[in-house]
């Protein structure tokens, strides 16, 4: 019955390879660059032999700590579980639970995260190729610490089952996985300057660890190394008991979940709020910026681009209080214009088949466009503005204001006209409606790619006078150029606003079946 | 065993119709006027009534697979007209195809002489979709939703106002008009989508599976509304695995399998003495009872 379960998830693996060779393509990638990080790591912890023995102890304690904590933690927040044996699924085959635990317990290591931390925590054999005995436990205990982390991701995942398939629940924690994501520079300076200013104390943290059930199965390397057969075999029975723990958890918690299943109901809510839609303008395009407005609020694929947005200053801001130059922070107005331009290159994926209403009610493209692009330009022209002047407040050069203006509201004008053409015409790879915007894509990721370096190329000969101009006053020092792009920038991105609205709608208008046929694609 | 004194089949090659729906086919790209007036009996003298929906020799394929293989239909203006047919029998590929959603490799598909394929913003007009298996703008509530769907096809706002609030009513929606329509159940997810077809009081509706996952009760009210449609000059068809429901309900009937039509006409004439479903099980076969599954009954 193992066997069959293994068989089955192996199976299930290879046919997601199948639907197409140009998923193929695009899984390739990924498994490459996957392969990448992973030789590193295990590269790395290889050298590490040659490192002194209490460094290559802390290393890879508070190293595999934090892994245990990752798949505790992450398949929770990012809501990307593997789902594929959904032990729900086998609940009217009778499989006794003892097999079915551990069928599905080896099954999470067939599968790309699995996989990479067994052979990552086996990369910590070779740490600990110093002696016999020290190397045979690296084994053991890697062996322990990687079903540890399977095991505890499934105890995890079980319990929330429940709170995780609730919708409110999954918008919320998937937009809160941002918040750390944005913090990242500040977050990563202060663990540097904390490791800087105590590095002593790690190896005291490491041996502590070692004596809980995060860092016990990653410490029996370092303890036979230096000797310590008791310390040794304590943290044996330390991890072998976590995980029949672990196992016993999700046993009862499997149990119960299975004869009880989550409920979904919510609470209703009488009408007579029309929110947005009574106040915009009541005509089709009014509508469609209506709707696209409320998305951007209420739909955590968009709030996911709207949240990265604020990661824009603080980056650049604290580069330049590394470097003390903040230069860097001039060009944060026309990136922030470029990122949330494009965004809505993928609005008509996003949409995935609710398209259908609008080609059923037979919008006219221009309509349609039109309201995408002025919903994102509602959103767009305040941060960038705010953007594109804010900077000059620390770095003071205000000579530079006009060009930057200039490029700026040239930049968002244009790459709105550009992604309403683009998403009129290329079906994009994006997360399903309702699942997380973390998830990674169905469809075809290589076209995407190609489509996104394309469009890059086009905007950027698209953006050539506004760039030439900023140039010129870049060499020549005088602000006459900036003055020019304040007038040029605007007026060229209102007339390639204005051509991609156009042109966009005409092609959606000849093209909408074939358009929904390709978003029924992925469903 | 398909006995061919019903075969209604390749009906229609040639228009029936004297109205010349390529006389005005105006080049893509510009809106053609919009048509305010309904193209009534222009240029048909003393001619029947155009058909509310014609479909003429639609065909499909996907890949291999022949999915609809030249479907013609006459859905008459007034009429109540049922599709029934096995699961992948083009039902759904056929109904999407003469809604302008899915483009057909040979034919076309008229709403009240109004060519899908050439005047789709016109003919989209005249006519509201139920599509089946699509996702709706979620993130709405039931009553945005079908507040957008009417203002998709510009109507004036306080127009929609009202209608809406009568749809949640009629509907048994008002409860949760509130409610975003992710958290809606199967059944209400079904009937706010049906509420975005009617909106805008279209002349045809074409309703891909309107009952599934509809309870009794909201089954009942629907039919009364689409009964109620009918009887003041509307025209529906539907597509359904139900043939009781089909029987007592519509007054025309196509059986489609294989992505052909094996039989079509009023369902007096189709079903020919015999119960629908009798007949249906007849003309699609594959009706063979108790053929081995002996040991089903050893336990």
């Amino acid at each position: 019955m193992v066997a069959h379960l293994l068989g089955l998830k192996w199976r299930l693996l290879l046919n997601g390879f199948k639907r197409s060779p140009w998923q193929l393509v695009g899984m390739a990638l990924g498994l490459l660059y996957a392969l990448g990080v992973l030789s590193l790591l295990i590269g790395g912890l290889v050298a590490l032999r040659w490192a002194d023995a209490e460094l290559a102890h802390t290393v890879v304690v508070l190293g595999g700590a934090a892994t245990v904590l990752g798949w505790a933690i992450i398949p929770l927040v990012a809501s990307a579980a593997d789902m594929t044996l959904d032990p729900a699924r086998f609940t009217t085959f009778a499989i006794p639970p003892r097999q079915l635990l551990t069928g599905l317990a080896l099954a999470g290591f067939i599968g790309i995260p699995g996989l990479a931390t067994l052979l990552a925590a086996l990369g910590t054999v070779g740490t600990w190729w110093r002696s016999v005995p020290a190397a045979s436990g690296a084994l053991l205990g890697a062996i322990l610490g990687a079903l540890t982390c399977v095991v505890l991701s499934k105890v995890v995942t079980t319990a929330t089952a429940g709170l995780a398939s609730s919708r409110r629940f999954k918008d919320v924690s998937s937009i809160i996985v941002f918040i750390p994501l944005v913090l990242l520079g500040p977050i990563m300076v202060g663990i540097v300057d904390g490791v800087r200013g105590s590095a002593d104390y790690l190896p005291v943290l490491a041996r502590t660890l070692s004596w809980t059930p995060l860092g016990a199965p990653w410490s029996l390397g370092g303890d036979l190394e230096s000797g310590n057969a008791g310390a040794a075999g304590l943290k044996v029975l330390i991890s072998a008991a976590t995980i029949a723990g672990l196992l016993l958890c999700w046993h009862v918690l499997l149990q119960r979940a299975l004869v009880t299943p989550p409920y979904s109901g919510g609470s209703s809510k009488k009408g007579g709020k029309l929110g947005l839609f009574g106040l915009l303008p009541g005509t089709p395009a009014g509508a469609v910026a209506t709707r696209a407005l409320i998305y951007w609020m209420k739909d955590p694929r968009y709030a996911a681009s709207l949240v990265i947005v604020p990661l824009f200053p603080v980056l650049f801001f604290f580069s330049g209080s590394q470097s003390g130059s903040y230069g860097l922070l001039m060009i944060l107005g026309p990136l922030t214009a470029f990122v949330m331009a494009w965004s809505i290159c993928a609005d008509v994926s996003y949409d995935n088949t609710a398209f259908a209403l609008h080609l059923a009610a037979g919008v006219r493209g221009i309509d349609d466009r039109l309201g995408r692009a002025l919903a994102c330009l509602a959103i767009s022209l305040p941060v960038v503005l705010v953007f594109t002047v804010g900077p000059l407040f620390v770095t003071g050069d205000w000579q530079w204001l006009p060009n930057l203006l200039g490029l700026s509201i040239g930049t968002l004008l244009t790459g709105l006209g550009l992604s309403s053409v683009i998403s009129a015409r290329y079906n994009i790879a994006v997360p399903l409606p309702g699942d997380s915007p973390f998830k990674k894509p169905p469809g075809n990721v290589a076209q995407t790619l190609a489509v996104q370096a394309v469009g890059m190329g086009v905007l950027a000969l698209l953006l050539i006078p506004e760039l030439a101009l900023v140039a010129v006053q870049a060499f020549s020092g005088g602000p006459g150029a900036g003055w020019i792009n304040l007038v040029v920038g605007p007026l060229l991105g209102v007339i390639l606003f204005v051509v991609g609205v156009r042109l966009g709608g005409k092609w959606l208008e000849a093209r909408g079946p074939e358009m929904f046929a390709q978003l029924s694609v992925n469903r | 065993m398909t006995e061919p004194r019903h075969e209604t089949t390749p009906m229609s090659a040639p228009p029936q119709f004297p109205v010349p729906p390529q006389g005005d086919v105006p080049a893509q790209g510009g809106t053609p006027p919009r048509a305010a007036a309904p193209l009534g009996h222009q240029g048909a003298p003393g001619d029947a009534p155009l058909a509310a929906l014609s479909i003429r020799g639609l065909a499909k394929r996907f890949g291999d697979k022949i999915a609809v293989d030249g479907v013609s239909l006459e859905v008459p203006a007034g009429s109540f007209y049922g599709m029934v047919g096995p699961n992948g029998a083009g039902k759904t590929t056929t109904l999407s195809m003469a809604t302008g959603l899915l483009r057909p490799d040979f034919g076309t598909a008229l709403i009240h002489g109004v060519d899908v394929w050439a005047r789709p913003l016109e003919a989209k007009k005249l006519m509201g979709v139920l599509p089946d298996g699509v996702r709706l703008f979620d993130r709405l509530t039931g009553e945005q939703l079908v507040t957008y769907s009417g203002l998709l096809r510009g109507m004036d706002r306080d127009v929609v106002a009202s209608r809406v609030s009568e749809l949640l009513a009629a509907l048994d929606l008002e409860a949760d008009a509130g409610s975003l329509v992710v958290d809606y159940s199967a059944g209400m997810t079904k009937k706010i989508a049906l509420a975005s077809a009617l909106i805008h009081a279209p002349r045809l509706l074409v309703l891909d599976e309107p009952f599934e996952s509809v309870d009794p009760v909201s089954a009942a009210n629907i039919r009364g509304i689409l009964e109620g449609y009918v009887s003041s000059g509307g025209s529906v068809i539907v597509s359904s695995h139900v043939m009781d429901l089909v029987q007592r309900m519509c007054s025309h009937v196509a059986v489609v399998a294989g992505g052909r039509v094996l039989a079509a006409g009023s369902v007096d004439e189709v079903r020919n003495g015999s119960t629908l479903e009798e007949r249906f099980v007849q003309l699609v076969g594959g009706g063979h009872r108790t053929e081995g599954l002996e040991w089903l009954r050893t336990f």
